[in-house]
């Protein structure tokens, strides 16, 4: 599940060794879907001439993604489910009602994340191992930010929150993420001036906005009054607060140590400030609050340079920085497509012909099918990219290991489902291969009947006509006697069964019927030629009965039968010319030339009925 | 989720759950897979304000298990039974071959397996009582008791078969196919009080019940679902209650009670489909509503528990007014009002 977009800076590239490889040596490697192949070449290091021919060993390095993967299963489940709720919603419904829909959407996923974020943080706590810990601590962190910059862009881009509701949702964005509240000053304010307290909180739903603005001017104009008046000149502390409640910036920035961030200090001087302020005055509101705020001590990090794109409203800008930041592309990947349902991803295509939406959910798709189980989510996730996802499918499904045959019915009907049919031949012919190295002929016959495979069935009756033709009887009675339709699958099948059919006649001794079967699956053809032979040997029984079982037209059937068989055709193979076989066939001749005799005199008698 | 809980449990396909049974624990225990893992789905002095358990179910105990785990069992021992599915040569690392299915009657246990093996353990002995060598060419998916000695396994040719342990000879006592292709069987569940009714679900997601003491073909086939059924219950005390979960995503619940309008209604908010089939049935049978050919009377209520389907449900059980079951979403559920 890597994920570092074209010109990432990292300086903190570890270093792996790759226990057991000799140092002074050259390795080299391949990518593979989810790790690297590596192994040491011939060629010493460049100017030393210590190449020379090494043990041949190869090396498969692979990230140690135990810890990652597993605590995040359970956010890869749960946004499998909201996402492919979204891609099913409907989008007949137009304008406050998808909007309230997608609006839903975006809350679903980050309480996917938070509670993810509270599994993780319950498992770093109650953790022993200090690394464990480490790890735990960093990925709550981690899913902290997405939460943080998800959030933003749900008010802003998802939501669209227009001048008002738009400074109370910041509010509430930025309470919800900074522990610090200002509380002091909350708390002032609610005991000296309850009336400024709840006109304050009032902002909102039941007004309009320029009856807002009226209302805040007014009261923005009482408490200036009151400043220049000296009301407060007695109490520095609340002339201070007063200040801050007229926006003043410098007075807040005094209060810097309370508001963690710049976003909090934006939102606070927005607050006391710019209360009715619109989407797109924003970005100036907060570049001017981070440069104030850091001040130039320190440099904007990452998730700055994220927070601060989504207000400048670049979308592009937010889903490129935080494909480079973060390590994995399932926040990228679920954010733009919510993004462009609600239609604002232009169709940017991308230099390779998907546009960005699809490019994303197929390399976060691609990375799910590294795991044992979480390929099964990849394949929705490529089912709904339009362009490249069918080919993306069929490509990694075939590769996934089938260490069982559950496993590998899971994947033959995905591969039905979507008329995959070269892979279910594949995959079919994958199984019974092992079946058949197994000797498990009932399993390799059951996957050739799944994908109609008609040569494979007569490359296994084959391998059961062998094992007759050496032991003298059949293995697997119950699979031969219980074939059913599917011995129609290919014509040495129907043979098989047919043939055991004979020997069970035989064994009841209903020799009439017999006989009359063995020569069906000569004269019919559907006996292979080779196995002739074979068949003849079997009719000797019949021959030499006491009673006259085959009749004069059967015995001639017969006897046009042994010599095809015997007489060299041009292009056949010729006829075994050894002592075994010249026997059996002198004996099948005098058989034959006796039962002729018998049946003529038989036939030509009138029996007195 | 309404009376329906839900936990989200990172684990790789439950592929088998199993209430343990009141005796030895609260019917509110269920084991899940992979990792063998016990959970609590029911913590009483929790109940909401209608007697609803609205908790997730707790992780009460778990130990890691080597590969998927298949099915499971509950009694009461203290032993690994290590190879004793394997292909051609025991002791090759790839020789391994996946065991299916196991059963219990204390203190006897019976796996089967992709090698077509039958093994026969009992709790307290370390080596297996009875092996049969290939039992069955092809794949045996399941294992259920018939009677004390007697078991009934699936294959993937689509045979039912009875084998007799008594009897030393390698070769089941009867044997059971379907009428037209041999489409593999996945499951088996035997009626809890009338032992001759027997139930299998095939890949293709049919269900059909057997009538073992007569004839070799299937009383009633049921079209069901739309790809493999995975497993199939009898409820064990209400055994006019059958249940099945498949690939396609859904759990269906059949109700084959005769009297339709005293039926329960069920607490399933949103997402139920109901549809209403009679049997086609070939034989003429008994009292079991089952086997019953009356048509006046013989209309079955089938329903789909499972609103939002997305991935395969791999498992269930079902134990009083309790149903678990686990899909490929890695989450179980937990519905502790079946019958409210």
């Amino acid at each position: 599940m890597g994920g570092a977009g074209p010109g990432a800076a990292d300086e903190h590239r570890p270093v792996t060794v790759v226990p057991g490889a000799v140092p002074r040596r050259q390795l080299c490697f391949a990518w593979g879907p989810a790790e690297v192949l590596v192994c040491e070449t011939l060629f010493g290091r460049a100017g030393t001439g210590e190449g020379a021919p090494s043990t041949s060993r190869v090396f498969v390095v692979r990230r140690d993604q135990d810890i990652y993967i597993q605590t995040l299963r359970k956010l890869f489940n749960e946004s499998h489910g909201i996402f492919m709720g979204l891609q099913r919603s409907e989008e007949e419904l137009a304008g406050k009602s998808r909007k309230a829909q997608l609006v839903q959407v975006s809350k679903n996923y980050r309480s996917v994340i938070r509670a993810c974020m509270e599994d993780m943080h319950q498992a770093a706590i109650s953790t022993r191992d200090p690394a464990l810990q480490g790890q735990y601590s960093t990925q709550v962190s981690i899913l902290s930010a997405m939460e943080l910059i998800w959030n933003l862009c749900e008010i802003l881009f998802v939501e669209a929150a227009a001048a008002g509701p738009l400074l109370l949702r910041l509010l509430d964005w930025v309470r919800l993420h900074v522990c610090d509240v200002d509380s002091m000053v909350r708390e002032v304010l609610s005991s000296e001036n309850p009336s400024k307290h709840k006109l304050f909180w009032n902002l909102g739903n039941t007004q309009t906005l320029t009856e807002l603005e009226l209302k805040w001017q007014h009261w923005h104009e009482e408490c200036q009054r009151y400043l220049q008046d000296g009301t407060f000149a007695s109490n520095p502390h609340m002339e201070s607060i007063c200040k801050i409640l007229l926006g003043d910036e410098d007075a807040i920035l005094e209060k810097k140590e309370l508001m963690t961030t710049w976003y909090h200090f934006l939102v606070t001087r927005l607050l006391y400030s710019h209360p009715t302020v619109k989407p797109m005055e924003l970005r100036f509101y907060a570049q001017s609050s981070m440069d104030l705020f850091l001040g130039g001590e320190s440099s904007p990090e990452p998730l700055d340079m994220i927070l601060m794109a989504a207000f400048e409203f670049e979308m592009h800008q937010v889903i490129k920085e935080c494909s480079i930041v973060l390590s994995n592309w399932w926040f990228v990947a679920h954010l733009t497509d919510l993004l462009d349902h609600c239609k604002l991803l232009q169709s940017h295509n991308l230099y390779f012909g998907s546009n960005m939406r699809e490019f994303l959910l197929l390399e976060y798709a691609s990375g799910l099918f590294s795991h044992h189980s979480l390929w099964q989510l990849g394949v929705d996730y490529f089912d709904h990219c339009p362009q490249y996802g069918r080919v993306y499918l069929e490509l990694h499904i075939e590769r996934i290991p089938l260490s069982t045959e559950q496993k590998a019915l899971k994947v033959l009907r995905i591969c039905e489902q979507r008329q995959m049919h070269e892979q279910v031949r594949s995959i079919c012919k994958i199984m019974a291969m092992k079946a058949l190295r197994n000797n498990r002929l009932g399993s390799a016959l059951s996957w050739s009947i799944r994908a109609k495979d008609a040569a494979f069935a007569t490359l296994i009756s084959d391998r059961f006509l062998k094992d007759y033709c050496e032991r003298g009887c059949f293995s697997d009675l119950d699979l031969i006697d219980n074939l059913g339709p599917s011995m129609l699958l290919s014509d040495r099948l129907t043979f098989l069964g047919k043939y055991r059919e004979f020997h069970r006649l035989y064994g009841e001794k209903r020799f009439p019927e017999a006989a009359r079967l063995l020569l069906t699956l000569m004269t019919a053809h559907i006996a292979p030629c080779s196995f002739w032979m074979t068949l003849l040997t079997d009719a000797l029984p019949l021959l030499e009965q006491k009673e006259v079982i085959f009749s004069a037209e059967q015995t001639y059937e017969l006897m046009r039968c042994l010599e095809d068989l015997t007489s060299p055709n041009p292009g056949s193979a010729p006829f075994q010319d050894d002592d075994v076989e010249t026997t059996k066939v002198e004996m099948l001749r005098l058989a034959l030339a006796r039962n002729l005799a018998r049946v003529i005199v038989k036939e030509g008698t009138v029996e007195g009925s | 989720h309404g009376d329906v809980s839900a936990k989200f449990c990172s684990r790789r396909s439950a592929d088998a759950l199993r209430p343990l049974p009141p005796r030895l624990q609260s019917p509110d225990v269920f084991a899940t897979d992979n990792r063998i893992s016990i959970w609590s789905s029911g913590d009483l002095g929790n109940a909401g304000l209608n007697g609803e358990y609205h908790g997730e179910p707790r992780l009460l105990c778990d130990i890691q298990h080597n590969g998927d785990v298949m099915d499971m069992q509950t009694l009461s021992a203290n032993h690994r039974w290590e190879k004793a599915h394997y292909h051609v040569d025991q002791d090759t690392s790839c020789g391994g071959a996946a065991c299916t299915g196991v059963v219990c009657s204390n203190p006897e246990i019976v796996t089967v397996g992709e090698d077509g093996r039958i093994n026969l353990f009992r709790a307290d002995q370390k080596d297996a009582v009875r092996t049969i060598d290939n039992a069955d060419s092809s794949t045996l998916h399941a294992v259920t008791f018939l009677r004390t000695t007697e078991i009934l396994t699936v294959n993937s040719i689509g045979q039912l078969k009875i084998w007799d342990l008594r009897h030393q000879r390698n070769e089941p006592s009867q044997i059971f196919s379907l009428a037209g292709d041999r489409v593999p069987l996945h499951c088996v569940d035997r009626h809890p009080n009338q032992q001759h009714i027997v139930a299998t679900g095939g890949q293709d997601g049919m269900l059909s019940i057997w009538d073992i003491r007569q004839g070799t073909m299937p009383v009633s086939l049921l079209n069901a679902h739309e790809a493999e059924m995975w497993e199939v219950h009898f409820h064990p005390s209400d055994p006019d209650h059958l249940f099945t979960c498949s690939e396609d995503g859904s759990l269906w619940h059949w109700d084959a009670s005769t009297n339709v309008s005293e039926k329960p209604s069920f607490l399933h908010q949103g997402g139920r489909s109901t549809a209403y089939l009679s049997h086609s049935t070939i034989n003429q049978s008994v009292v079991s509503a089952w086997l019953s050919n009356d048509p006046t009377k013989d209309r079955m209520e089938i329903t789909n528990l499972i609103p939002n389907q997305t991935l395969s449900v791999n498992s269930l059980d079902v134990l009083g007014p309790c149903l678990v079951y686990g899909t490929d979403t890695e989450a179980i559920y937990v519905n502790r009002q079946l019958f409210a």
